[in-house]
């Protein structure tokens, strides 16, 4: 059926470096919305962080005299990626400490791209929300004061409006808001086969069945909604879990993947103490790869399993 | 046998600058980490473990090796920990008395140096097997070599964490010689997660500093003392021994090692 022949092969376009500025362009839809959201201060710490992240890939390969590697944009998107989930008024250091952070310790100690056991944007993020606590939750900006919708929902108070929160004019970290510039993007990345849906559709069905389970609101649309628009679930979902290093290869494993990170995001928000959990989630299940893919490797054709034999 | 009776008399600064740089407990034996992960979230609670586990290192090494001709070989371990523990509550119960802050700092880990395995380490490969004065000094130079790790270990977390060294606010004190800005504690490193970063990046450190002395030409292997070099026909499990005591009396540590290197 798929006959291997000698070469000359055809070699594919995509290219890591291709693949990586189809990411970044289905993330410029939202960038722009969060700047437009939040204001002058996002895009300086959208700006600020990019480059703190190339720099950094930059010195690090110089100073370890390797290739230098920052033509495979991968720097790029995770400066982004790490930007959109900043709070629209952190200070710029913040931006700073997380790109160096993700792009050194998460990333090039590991042995660079491809090495990485975990998003280095999560990563960072998480890195970030434990050391400066009080700075990365507080989402005061001009825009909008008070908590973000997920928060108010946690606590009871009333949330926004649902329209309002698809269309992404509410608090939040800069990238997480809107719904629909996300879906945007995620459309075009599926268009251009960069990610396919196992990972994103497990998780966000395995998650809503987790909150018709446990939420203990039933069938309320109106809650299930607000809970797949708020917060970072789709950013999550779409652009971070669907990462090529962090996720698993094989394709019953990207199920298993993405109903874990379902089950554990509902697991965070219901049960938890914070109102949010898709970065934990992700990179929980980002520590869980290499177990996926040994349970769920295919056996090969006319390979029988040979359990019984072996006894 | 010759071979290592005369390795046996290699001097007792040799064996403490062992246990201090070359075999140090925590970056190159990678022994005792639960205390070094957990209670180095200050320099002066490094600095406190470090000492209480030096003093109990010491102590549990010269009785045990005093005791090594007597100590049956099948319950040397339940023996050993006798030992230990005992020392452990004189320690625990005078840091109580005389330094309240420190013994309530450290807490639950005072108790659990019983168990840590720098101590029993050393009492199986070390005291069971050598004289008195050789296990004080390899006592001394481990405890020494453990202490540097966590008070190096404890003042970098605090330092990053706190922005604290000893309890002085050192870097606001630097940072208000010229400008306004206050220094942002990096929480993270009083942390757990910290306590990994600053052991992994202090280990990295030591394995560079090594390599240059390598290339440098200094000798900084081990010593490999006691070993014929010959591991397909080395007995001891562990490959920790370095001296083997062959004066040892019948059916005691000793005597056993030493047996288990002619059979070999």
């Amino acid at each position: 059926m798929f006959k291997v022949s000698s070469n000359p092969h055809i070699r594919s376009k995509d290219t890591t470096s291709r693949i990586m500025q189809y990411v970044a362009l289905a993330l410029l839809p939202t960038t722009i919305f969060g700047v437009f959201n939040f204001g002058l201060h996002a895009m300086f710490l959208v700006m600020i962080t990019v480059s703190a992240t190339v720099l950094s890939e930059y010195i690090y390969d110089r100073c370890m005299k390797k290739e230098i590697s920052i033509g495979d944009f991968s720097a790029v998107v995770t400066g982004l990626l790490l930007a959109l989930n900043l709070p629209p008024e952190a200070p710029l250091w913040i931006g700073v400490i997380g790109g160096v952070f993700a792009i050194i310790v998460v990333k090039m100690l590991f042995g660079g791209l491809g090495q990485n056991f975990m998003n280095p944007a999560l990563g960072a993020r998480c890195f970030l929300i434990i050391s400066f606590t009080s700075i990365m939750t507080n989402f005061d900006c001009d825009a909008y004061t008070g908590a973000t919708p997920l928060a108010a929902i946690k606590t009871g108070e009333s949330a926004p409006e649902l329209l309002d929160m698809i269309i992404g004019r509410t608090a939040g970290t800069i990238g997480e808001t809107s719904m629909i510039a996300l879906l945007i993007g995620a459309v075009f990345l599926l268009v251009m086969k960069v990610i396919d849906l196992r990972v994103p559709g497990s998780y966000i069905v395995s998650f809503i069945v987790f909150i018709l389970l446990f939420g203990g609101r039933g069938l309320d649309v109106n809650y299930i909604m607000s809970q797949l628009a708020g917060g970072g679930l789709m950013l999550g979902a779409f652009f971070m879990a669907t990462d090529y290093v962090t996720r698993p290869i094989t394709k019953n494993g990207q199920y298993v993947f993405g109903i874990f990170l379902g089950v554990m995001t509902g697991i965070f928000r219901i049960f938890g103490p914070s109102a949010e959990g898709v970065s934990y989630a992700i990179i929980l299940g980002n520590l869980l790869v290499p177990l996926i893919e040994k349970v769920t490797k295919p056996t090969a054709f006319g390979k029988k399993k040979t359990k019984k034999e072996a006894a | 046998m010759s071979d290592i009776n005369n390795e046996a008399k290699q001097g007792s600064m040799e064996v403490f600058f062992n246990g201090l740089v070359k075999e140090n407990p925590t970056f190159v034996l990678a022994l005792g980490m639960c205390p070094t992960l957990a209670v180095t979230t200050s320099a002066v609670n490094g600095l406190g473990m470090g000492l209480t586990t030096t003093a109990v290192l010491v102590l549990s090494n010269a009785i045990i090796s005093l005791l090594r001709h007597i100590i049956p070989n099948r319950v040397r371990i339940p023996a050993f920990i006798v030992i230990v523990a005992s020392f452990v509550t004189m320690v625990e119960l005078l840091l109580e008395g005389f330094i309240p802050s420190l013994y309530s700092a450290l807490g639950l880990y005072i108790p659990l140096i019983v168990v840590n395995c720098i101590i029993l380490g050393r009492a199986e490969s070390f005291a069971s097997k050598n004289p008195v004065i050789p296990s004080i000094f390899d006592g001394l130079g481990m405890g020494l070599g453990f202490t540097v790790a966590l008070t190096a270990i404890g003042a970098v977390r605090e330092l990053l964490g706190a922005g604290e060294l000893f309890g002085i606010p050192v870097i606001n004190n630097v940072l208000g010689m010229f400008t306004t800005v206050e220094y942002v504690p990096i929480s993270i490193f009083v942390l757990a997660p910290g306590a990994f970063f600053v052991l992994a990046a202090l280990t990295a450190l030591q394995n560079r500093v090594k390599r240059k002395m390598q290339e440098k030409g200094q000798n900084v292997d081990k010593i490999q003392s006691g070993c014929s070099s010959d591991c397909a026909g080395c007995s001891d499990s562990g490959c920790a021994h370095r001296f083997v005591d062959v004066d040892g009396a019948p059916g005691s540590v000793a005597d056993a090692k030493a047996n288990q290197k002619k059979e070999g």
